[in-house]
């Protein structure tokens, strides 16, 4: 034992009390690398943002304030913006919390379509969901008026105006309320209702006086999530509001920087009101997060209650059940696949099926760009998704483990970007990079900042969850063991944090390959990406080779969404 | 082996620096470990005994360099690991270059490796030239697990391990590259009742038979009791006493001693006579003669410490044959399994009795105590 305790620490006293800055360790270079690129993406494109937008070569100036704001039909943008992001959030909280109770709490039938329709807003890209309610619900070309025509007469549905926007909309957001709300039925303790039932309140009673006002923090967060959200979406409102002048901020931003000359200080101007408005969503949702009444409603008890016997109005649920699955599901997918067999755009009859080929697809293949784009978003997915994970296992350990000081401000900036809509990041980004000395902009770079910057935050969640839920002690018994910084981090946090990195990776491979209205400002020919490409192709009219690339784009984001639940799964498997 | 010299640890400056707004600047530093020191002799068995929150494990984890103390003097075989300023040349070796071994609470053995891989990780990640090569850590692990009774288990998933045999996991895993120091941290704690008592005795035997310096942490006073050559006892960042399991037992210096170590009940007085080392100590309920060795004047305050298998109990009386003969009435009494507790009410108190199982006293028996003079123990007041 002597022998080995003197030949294995024979350096002898080697770190001194006060901490040596030179020559810096692999920790310390790291570390500080990546707590300064946080710092950089979450900070300089704003800092140019508000630098573009109050300051011309004169000097300070409100100028692109009176510019974007003194048009006489402001008030009437902002009216639709507050009307479309309130009227999606509220559409999508009613319908999503109604099919998470159903699916939780009740015997409805059809409980695998709910985990189909869960997917969607994955697996089919904001842009193609709207592009299919076109097909489906335009006034001229929709396949619903067609069907609708000889009982209400022409163009009943109008989805290119606000009611419409906000149906698409809502519908496109519900899963994702039906995702928190479902989490959120699932954890409540079903004690708390059965008492209410066993002192005689009736089943709706239950749902209006103890399961509703239990679940309020969560409706709240749930509909200022949405509201932000909306607030940021760009693909409803340009496809569809744009057609009868029917602006909110995102559309507004685009059309001025679409109009020759582009105002940037306008532009930028209004960029900073939308980002004023998601910030106040955000504080709000953080303000009643923190002080509002929070319950206590999640026991250790294991047990899943008796689900509650719809009875008669069982047929009746299933059939709604049903009704929202075509609705949000089958119909946009049909619709896509069967423009997509078209030669050009019509309703469907017996001469339409009999004029079906391939030929679009057949195109795609002849089109150039296709592939390019295709290779683009692969490119960008994977790069960004890498880059991230990587930085954020790293950022994740600094504010969860290290006690290097101001490691809370690490964390804070990291999350800065989730305020940021994707269209305002674009606008922001441009503004640094047509500046820079280094020739960013314009190339397929300028897109990986930007989609590094804007997945950042969720980056950052998925590893330090998987941090928190890696005890301390694995890692300082590798430390006693007499591991270095570097090995633990390899060989027990890294393979540790596996399973929870990888969910991250391909959650973000997955977003940005659809990434929209950051694209939109910031690419160049050549650099085009899927999604950049479908919204090229409809403004020129091509519907069919579009909807062929739509089918193409699902199907890709299909295999690689089944292929994150199969890992998933398995590395799962393996941790336990 | 291990020295300790005048170690404190306040909380970390964040937490202090908020609290020193609401407490002023004096009494903001919070003693987290408050001027400690101890030595452990080659071979021993040291246990730090105390309840939560008392400072034993912030020790520890100062030890293994997992917490850095703000002042002190930390040594292994001569090797000093830790000096604070202002002990001439201040040193802080980090935990990964001390070489000690050291057991969690957890075990916190690592999910994603195998047995064998779990053991052979401190021997893989040493520098290159002291690194053994493959058959030689594949030797010493084998010799390890063998130690251990897991070598049938190298290669299966550490996590499928029952709870006994994470424990000697964690202990084969310290102990592979035979460290000159073995810490524990409340290795027993994660187990059931019954599992405990038999790993107890089979860690003492370990310890025993490979005569590895340890330092144990614990806030189960049977476990230190059993596992220790010597136990510090502490309280809120201090040592309250330090020594053999049975002096601390049968001669706590404190009422907290006292009353940490067993149960005891307490009976205040003071010192009438004393004859060498055996006292008369006049209580509120009676008086006392016992024997102890601690230096207290004639007149001084004192606390008598009486543990409740120090009571014999009965129904008629022996005056004359044995002394310290009390008389009381049962108040209750509760069968334990292996003893019967009777609960008696002398003059203004109650006092605890253990004892054979068959003797059984209906409450409201008037009854008989007698105290045996050398199980008795006197605690200082103050």
């Amino acid at each position: 034992m002597a022998a080995e305790s003197s030949a294995a620490p024979a350096t002898g006293p080697t770190a001194v009390g006060r901490r040596r800055w030179w020559p810096p360790t692999p920790k310390m270079i790291i570390t500080v690398a990546v707590a300064g690129a946080i710092g950089y993406l979450a900070l300089v494109p704003l800092y140019y943002l508000l630098w573009g937008t109050f300051f011309d070569e004169k000097g300070f100036t409100l100028s692109g304030f009176a510019r974007a704001y003194g048009d006489e039909r402001i008030g009437e943008m902002i009216a639709n913006s507050l009307w479309f992001a309130v009227g999606s959030a509220l559409l999508s909280l009613v319908v999503g919390t109604a099919l998470a109770y159903l699916n939780v709490r009740t015997d409805v039938p059809f409980k695998a379509l709910f985990f189909a329709a869960s997917v969607i807003p994955l697996i089919i890209p904001g842009i193609l969901y709207t592009i299919s309610w076109i097909f489906l619900a335009s006034p001229e070309i929709g396949l619903l008026n067609t069907v609708l025509e000889p009982v209400f007469g022409d163009g009943v549905l109008d989805v290119f105006t606000l009611w419409g926007m906000v149906w698409v909309e809502g519908l496109h957001l519900s899963p994702i309320v039906f995702l928190l709300m479902a989490a959120t039925f699932r954890a409540m303790d079903p004690s708390l209702e059965e008492s209410a039932l066993m002192c005689g309140a009736s089943r709706w009673q239950v749902f209006r006086k103890i399961t509703l006002p239990l679940s309020r923090p969560a409706i709240v967060a749930a509909v200022l999530i949405m509201t932000v959200r909306s607030l940021e979406s760009f693909e409803v409102p340009a496809l569809l509001g744009l057609q009868n002048g029917i602006y909110v901020f995102t559309s507004r931003i685009y059309f001025v920087l679409r109009t020759y000359p582009p105002d940037l200080a306008a532009a930028g101007a209004l960029a900073v009101g939308l980002l004023v408005l998601a910030m106040i969503g955000v504080a709000i949702s953080n303000l009643i997060g923190r002080s509002g009444r929070t319950f206590q409603t999640v026991t250790g008890k294991g047990f899943r209650p008796h689900p509650i016997e719809l009875g008669r109005w069982r047929p009746v649920m299933g059939a709604a059940v049903i009704v929202y699955f075509v609705f949000t599901v089958i119909a946009p997918l049909l619709v896509l696949l069967y423009t997509s067999l078209l030669r050009f755009y019509q309703p469907p009859s017996v001469d339409a099926f009999r004029t079906m080929s391939l030929d679009n697809y057949r195109e795609l293949l002849h089109l150039s760009q296709a592939m390019t784009a295709l290779k683009n978003s692969l490119y960008l997915g994977l790069g960004t998704a890498t880059l991230v994970m990587a930085a954020m296992a790293v950022a994740a350990w600094i504010v969860v483990r290290s006690r290097i000081p101001g490691r809370q401000i690490v964390d804070q900036l990291a999350f800065v970007p989730l305020v940021v809509p994707g269209l305002v990041l674009g606008l922001a980004l441009s503004f640094v990079y047509l500046r820079s000395p280094v020739p960013i902009y314009g190339t397929i770079f300028i897109l990986l900042i930007a989609y590094c910057t804007r997945y950042m935050p969720y980056g950052m969640r998925y590893a330090v969850t998987s941090m928190h839920q890696i005890s301390s002690e694995l890692e300082e018994s590798a430390q006693v063991s007499g591991a270095s910084w570097g090995q633990t981090f390899r060989r027990v946090l890294l393979p540790l944090l596996a399973p929870g990195l990888l969910a991250g990776w391909i959650y973000i491979l997955v977003v940005s390959f659809r990434e929209l209205s950051s694209s939109i400002l910031l690419y160049s020919p050549g650099s085009e990406v899927l999604s950049i490409l479908i919204f090229e192709q409809y403004e020129n009219g091509q519907f069919t080779v579009l909807s062929a690339l739509g089918v193409v784009m699902v199907l890709a984001l299909v295999v690689l969404v089944t292929l994150a639940y199969k890992l998933g799964a398995r590395v799962g498997l393996r941790q336990d | 082996m291990l020295r300790v010299d005048h170690l404190v640890k306040t909380f970390d400056p964040e937490r202090r620096r908020r609290r020193q707004r609401t407490l002023g600047e004096e009494d903001g530093r919070v003693f987290a470990v408050n001027d400690i020191s101890f030595q452990v002799a080659e071979g021993a068995l040291f246990t730090l005994l105390g309840p939560s929150g008392c400072g034993k494990t912030t020790t520890l984890r100062s030890i293994a360099g997992l917490e850095r103390p703000d002042s002190g003097t930390i040594e292994v075989g001569g090797r000093v690991l830790f000096r604070g300023r202002g002990g001439g040349k201040a040193v802080n070796v980090p935990a990964n270059e001390r070489g000690l071994g050291m057991v969690f609470q957890s075990y916190a053995i690592w999910p994603h490796m195998s047995v064998f891989d779990n053991v052979a990780f401190p021997l893989q990640v040493r520098r290159r030239g002291q690194r053994p090569g493959r058959r030689g850590i594949s030797e010493r692990v084998m010799r390890v697990l063998e130690t251990m009774q897991l070598a049938d288990l190298a290669q299966r998933s550490a996590t499928k391990l029952s709870g006994g045999q994470q424990q000697r996991l964690a202990l084969a895993r310290a102990l592979v590259t035979e460290p000159p120091l073995l810490l524990l941290d409340e290795p027993l704690s994660n187990l059931d009742a019954k599992l405990r008592e038999s790993l107890r005795y089979e860690l003492k035997r370990l310890q025993r038979e490979l005569g590895i310096t340890s330092v144990y942490v614990t806030h189960d006073q049977t476990e230190a009791l059993v596992l220790s050559t010597s136990v510090a006892v502490m309280q809120s960042g201090n040592v309250m006493q330090l020594g053999r399991p049975r002096d601390i037992y049968e001669n706590p210096n404190c009422r907290f001693v006292a009353e940490f170590i067993g149960t005891s009940n307490f009976i205040s007085g003071h010192v009438l006579a004393k004859e060498g080392d055996r006292y008369t100590v006049d209580t509120v309920d009676g008086r006392l003669v016992l024997d102890s060795a601690a230096a207290l004047p004639v007149g001084a305050d004192v606390i008598v410490s009486i543990r409740p298998e120090a009571v014999e109990i009965g129904t008629s009386s022996r005056a004359g044959e044995v002394p310290n003969e009390w008389t009381g009435t049962v108040l209750t009494n509760a069968f334990l399994g292996e003893a019967v507790d009777h609960v008696v009410r002398i003059g203004g108190h109650e006092i605890r009795a253990r004892g054979n199982p068959d003797v059984s006293i209906a409450p409201g028996t008037a009854v008989y105590l007698w105290l045996d003079p050398g199980k008795l123990a006197l605690v200082p007041v103050g």
